[in-house]
């Protein structure tokens, strides 16, 4: 399975062909023509790097609307665990949990629960050597679309476990069947979650067969309607029922290093921030890592609260998650509640090959001495005039068949 | 292709910078990955070397359908006895590259491992070069 997928929609309206998301994108996937910037969608990560740094806003992260869940008779709501980062002076994460059922969610289930499941079958996988270390996480979907795009050799060492937000879609189903009784296509199981890529997982799955989550709604348009629903949650009637399960470990995870203090290992590398996660990868592939279990990576900077769908500064969210934790205690789900063999992803991922020059090597060659060549001819000034990211873009946009001038050439009359 | 690198010999943070410039271009000319990285650890190590055993040099890297030739040479120290350096763990390292994270011995096993063919002629107070191939079709 090697579909491409879109997670950003571009405003034409109001891109006026400026360079900055090209310059930005750790993929090299977007050019700007006709003044209008255009993505390759093969090459796309999901990060929302071109998201986050567009000046005029002409770009938008992919999700769901909120009305959405008004389609499903039965509405189970997956908050991640960014979402509790987002409130001031939030003591008890029951709060956001039942203003949840009270904006019209009939149940709740929280993504943080299932992430303690993920961490203790992680932490087995382990100590019993049955995946290849190190584990590299499955959660950031930004990270899973890098590496089998850039580096292939890695694709044994990601998480042969689901991520947890599918985790918790297939728990959270199969309660919503057994207490309602009713058919699948009635129960909603929607996801709120900080990232486009999150979105565009469940829409292209990567390494499963199919998503077990129907709509995905995002932190950044439920987070204005919280303030008021909060102030009037009555939590009285959710303590001491299985409503906020998931403890210290689980929360953790909404920011960096919180995976991976799970995992209860000195040898665990976290890193976040997409440019500081493709060195890590590189120097990985390059075996200059020794003796590590475990390495948690997110493409975001701050981890998931630094998605592009969420509101709070992603480092006051990071001490707001910290101080919640406090009061939690460390882990509130355990393994054995769930069937292990449905913690297993179904599908491979398979190396996409996007940055082939072309599919036959001596070809492949001679376009790259060809590229070289043109390359020695351009400025290398790197402006992006021209609507590629560099100059070495360019010639390569060339030699792939590409047309452009060399602003920078033209005005110089060279 | 034809792609020739200078290592600086006084720069420890730009350590690694030719291979990994190898290793992009090679990525994106359809070599297998298993090839590739290879290639790229191999080089890495030999680059490394030049730079703490040697001050510096040149890495020259032809690559065709059949297979991928990195020659990297010095005009540094010279290796006086080739057959202990080749051993595992030997190295004349000292304590302020260790603790760098350099000197455990394991370049030269390394690159023998990871390439098809392996050769290192080296001379006292003249220089050394390497030279690796790797095959483009691995068994
Ligand atoms: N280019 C070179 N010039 C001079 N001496 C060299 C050169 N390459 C290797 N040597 C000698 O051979 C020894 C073994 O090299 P090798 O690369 O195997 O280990 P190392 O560089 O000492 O440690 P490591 O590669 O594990 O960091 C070195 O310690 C050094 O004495
Ligand atoms: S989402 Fe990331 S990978 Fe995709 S086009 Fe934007 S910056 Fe590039
Ligand atoms: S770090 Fe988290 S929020 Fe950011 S892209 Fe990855 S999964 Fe999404
Ligand atoms: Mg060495």
């Amino acid at each position: 399975m090697n579909k491409p997928i879109q997670c950003v929609v571009l405003d034409e309206d109001i891109c006026n062909g400026c360079i900055h998301c090209i310059k930005c994108c750790p993929t090299e996937a977007i050019r700007v023509k006709n003044q209008k910037a255009v993505i390759t969608p093969e090459r796309c990560i999901t990060c929302g790097e071109c998201i986050r740094v567009c000046p005029s806003h002409a770009k938008k992260a992919l999700r769901d609307p909120l009305e959405i869940i008004d389609g499903f008779k039965y509405k189970v709501a997956l908050p991640h665990p960014a979402l509790y980062a987002q409130f001031n002076n939030l003591e008890d994460k029951t709060t956001v949990l039942r203003a949840l059922l009270d904006y019209g969610f009939d149940e709740v289930f929280e993504v943080a629960a299932a992430s303690e499941t993920v961490t203790e079958m992680t932490r087995r996988l382990i100590s019993e050597k049955k995946a290849v270390l190190p584990i590299i996480s499955s959660t950031c979907p930004a990270v899973i679309r890098l590496i089998r795009l850039r580096f292939p050799n890695l694709i044994k060492n990601i998480s042969p476990l689901y991520a947890p937000r599918e985790v918790a879609a297939s728990t959270a189903l199969l309660a919503a069947m057994n207490k309602t009784l009713m058919p699948r296509e009635d129960i909603g199981i929607i996801l709120i979650a900080p990232c486009p890529g999150q979105v565009a997982s469940v829409r292209v799955p990567l390494g499963f067969e199919k998503s077990g989550i129907d709509a995905v709604i995002a932190i950044s348009d439920i987070f204005p309607k919280m303030p008021e629903l909060m102030k009037n949650a009555d939590i009285t009637e959710a303590i001491g029922t299985q409503f906020s399960i998931a403890g210290r470990v689980g929360a953790s995870w909404g920011s960096t290093g919180g995976e991976a203090k799970g995992i209860l290992s000195d040898n665990c590398l976290s890193a976040d921030g997409i440019e500081n996660v493709i060195k890590v990868l590189s120097d990985l592939e390059d075996e200059r890592f020794q003796n590590l279990d475990f390495i948690e990576l997110t493409a975001c900077p701050g981890g998931c609260v630094g998605g592009m769908l969420t509101v709070e500064n992603p480092y006051i969210a990071r001490v707001k998650l910290a101080k919640l934790r406090k009061y939690l205690p460390v882990s509130g789900t355990r393994l054995d509640d769930i069937e292990i063999n449905t913690l297993f992803r179904d599908g491979e991922i398979e190396y996409l090959p996007a940055f082939n020059l072309s599919d036959n090597i001596s070809e492949s060659i001679r376009l790259m001495d060809e590229l070289d060549e043109i390359l020695k001819t351009l400025p290398n000034l790197d402006c992006g005039c021209c609507g590629s990211p560099t100059c070495r873009a360019f010639a390569e946009d060339i030699v792939r068949g590409g047309e452009g001038k060399c602003i920078y050439s033209l005005i110089k009359g060279t | 292709m034809i792609l020739k690198f200078d290592i600086p010999g006084d720069d420890f943070t730009r350590a690694g910078e030719a291979s990994s410039a190898i290793k992009n271009k090679l990525k994106q000319t359809g070599f297998s990955p298993e090839v590739v990285r290879k290639v790229s650890i191999a080089v890495y190590e030999a680059e490394i070397n030049s730079i703490i055993h040697a001050n510096g040099g040149t890495i020259t890297l032809t690559a065709d359908e059949e297979a991928i030739v990195a020659v990297i040479a010095d005009t540094g120290k010279g290796i006086p006895d080739i057959e202990a350096a080749m051993r595992e763990g030997f190295t004349t390292a000292c304590d302020n590259i260790r603790k760098l994270g350099f000197g455990a011995g394991m370049g030269l096993p390394n690159m023998r491992k990871y390439t098809d063919e392996f050769d290192i002629q080296s001379k006292v107070g003249k220089g050394t070069t390497v030279t690796m191939k790797i095959y483009n079709k691995q068994e």
